[in-house]
This record gives structure tokens, sequence and C-alpha cells, in this order.
């Protein structure tokens, strides 16, 4: 089973690469781009059966390493 | 005074260290991440680097690694522990210290002689020096300090700000603030200042003949209170 996560900063902490990205936007005439906030995608295979198992388990994996909570919010799709 | 400098894969300020410890009297082992204990020692650096090519988060992998329960251990009964530059990255990820470290505020990798104030007050890591202004090397792309409001307060009651920078004549402002941090924090102290996070290398000027001699008082000062 795969269960898919995705990791954004949270709301106030400042993401300099999400801002560089929306000012390029920007720039390439993409004026509407008020902000861009980068994140990470994770597509982890589980061999747990169960998809509440498995997504319990991932949800301990973001707490444990994969997100850092002080500045990282996750949310399994 | 017995020290143990932390080698992770990608680690590459750790020989660096090994000289500077050695030339201030240290007894210092090399110890690999793999291990999973640490040798009998006064103090623990968790060196400079790209530990594990910075994959994922700088430093989380290596917060993971074998020798890092050892290093738990061995802080929380009151042993020093230092981390700098890929080193404190290390200890937040561990959580022995607090905040978290952004890419720099303008996106570039900063590599140039700074200048930071030390908070000499009830810490063994610069409670003697006598310069009042030390001029460090940082080289790093991720050293922008961040944590939370209530985290920050905290910290300030109870001087757990280790280190901020400022410019030459010591006045601290965005102007002297290379990376974003909040508060121009360069490094922190845990609750009981026995575990010191920062950016800026201390081994990197430790020698006239070098750009700054600064680091030299950092390491006397800090084996002076270990004696």
């Amino acid at each position: 089973m795969k269960i898919k996560v995705i990791v954004t900063p949270k709301n106030g902490v400042l993401d300099p690469q999400g801002k560089a990205i929306q000012q390029t936007l920007n720039s390439m005439n993409f004026i509407d781009v008020s902000e861009v906030r980068q994140g990470k995608y994770f597509e982890i295979e589980t061999d747990l059966k169960d998809e509440k198992d498995a997504k319990k388990n991932v949800e301990d994996m973001c707490k444990k390493l994969l997100a850092n909570l002080v500045i990282e919010d996750y949310k399994i799709l | 005074m017995k020290s143990s400098v932390i080698i992770f894969p990608g680690s590459n300020c750790d020989r660096d260290m090994d000289v500077a410890l050695k030339k201030f009297g240290f007894k210092n082992k090399m110890v690999w991440h793999n291990d999973n204990v640490i040798p009998k020692s006064d103090l623990v650096v968790l060196p400079g680097g790209f530990s594990y090519g910075d994959y994922l988060r700088c430093g989380s992998i290596a917060a993971k690694s074998n020798i890092i329960n050892s290093v738990i251990e061995f802080a929380n009964k009151g042993g020093l522990v230092i981390g700098i530059c890929n080193g404190f990255q290390i200890l937040i990820e561990t959580g022995l210290v607090t905040g978290a470290l952004l890419r720099n505020k303008y996106l570039k990798f900063i590599c140039k002689n700074i200048f930071v104030k030390a908070n000499k007050t009830h810490n063994k890591y610069f409670n003697k020096i006598k310069k009042d202004i030390l001029e460090l090397h940082i080289a790093h792309n991720d050293g922008n300090y961040f944590c939370s409001q209530d985290d920050l307060k905290s910290m300030q009651d109870n001087d757990q700000i280790a280190v901020r920078y400022c410019d030459s004549n010591g006045e601290i402002s965005e102007n002297s603030n290379p990376n974003g941090s909040i508060q121009n924090i360069a490094g922190v102290f845990n609750e009981k200042k026995n575990i010191l996070g920062m950016m800026p290398h201390p081994e990197r000027v430790i020698d006239s003949c070098l750009s700054s001699n600064d680091g030299s008082y950092f390491f006397e000062n800090l084996l002076s209170n270990m004696k």
C-alpha cells in the first residue's frame, strides 16, 4: 500500500524559497501570484495491509522524522 | 581534559575541530557515528559539514544515528556538548536545543567572517572571555534561526541566547544579521547551559596567521572552566 504525505512550512514561518519562486513567477508575468509556499511530498510504500494502521504508522513517521514540527505541518493524503 | 568529536558521513570540520581541541590541550578522540558508546569524555563535539548530504532537513538523518543516544545520555547527565554549524543543526533535530534553522533569508550560501556578541552569564563557554566582540567565521546555507515567540521569551528569560550577530562595533541590527535569524541569534544554550549550538566556527580562527584568532579565546576559556 502506498501512503502519501505532504509537508509544508507552517503559517508565519519564513519560506525564502517560496518567496523566490513567487517573485520569479511574477517576473514571468504571472502577476496574479501573491504567495508561494514550498513543501515536500513523500510516497511511502508499506507492507501493512490495513489502511488505518498504515496511516497511523506514517503519522508516527511524520512526528519523528519526516516533518520538523517547529516549522512544518504535515498532511497524510 | 578529554573530548570526543563525532564523525558523520559528510562531516568536514571534524579534523579542524580535532586540531583546535588538541592545540588548546584536550586529549581528543574521533568517534564514528555508527558506534554505540562515547569514550570517557568531558566534552563531546558535533562538528560542521553536510551530514548525509543535508537530505530531508539539515541534520535530521544524523540525529537518528547510533551514537546519538549516547550523546543525549551524556548531555542529560550534564556533560558539555557543542554543536557547530551542521552540529548545531543536528542538536536542533535531536531536540537537545530549542528552535529550527531555516534556509538563509537571501538564499545564498554565506562564507565569511562575522562578528558576534557572546552571552557571558552563567555558562562555561564564554564567561571569562575578556573581548566583548568576537570575530568568527560562518559557512552555511541554512543558518536562519527560528523559534516560536513563547520559546524565544523563555530562552531570553533564562539567558539561553548564547551568541548574536553584530557589527565590528558590537551593534546588533538588521545590517549585521547575515542570514535572517530572529533577534540576530547565532547560537543558543539548552536550559542548563551545558549544551551549546551555534553556527559560527571557532575552530576556523585559532591562529594569528589566519583571518582571526578569536576562536582561541573560546577554547582557552572552555578549558580553563574544566580544569
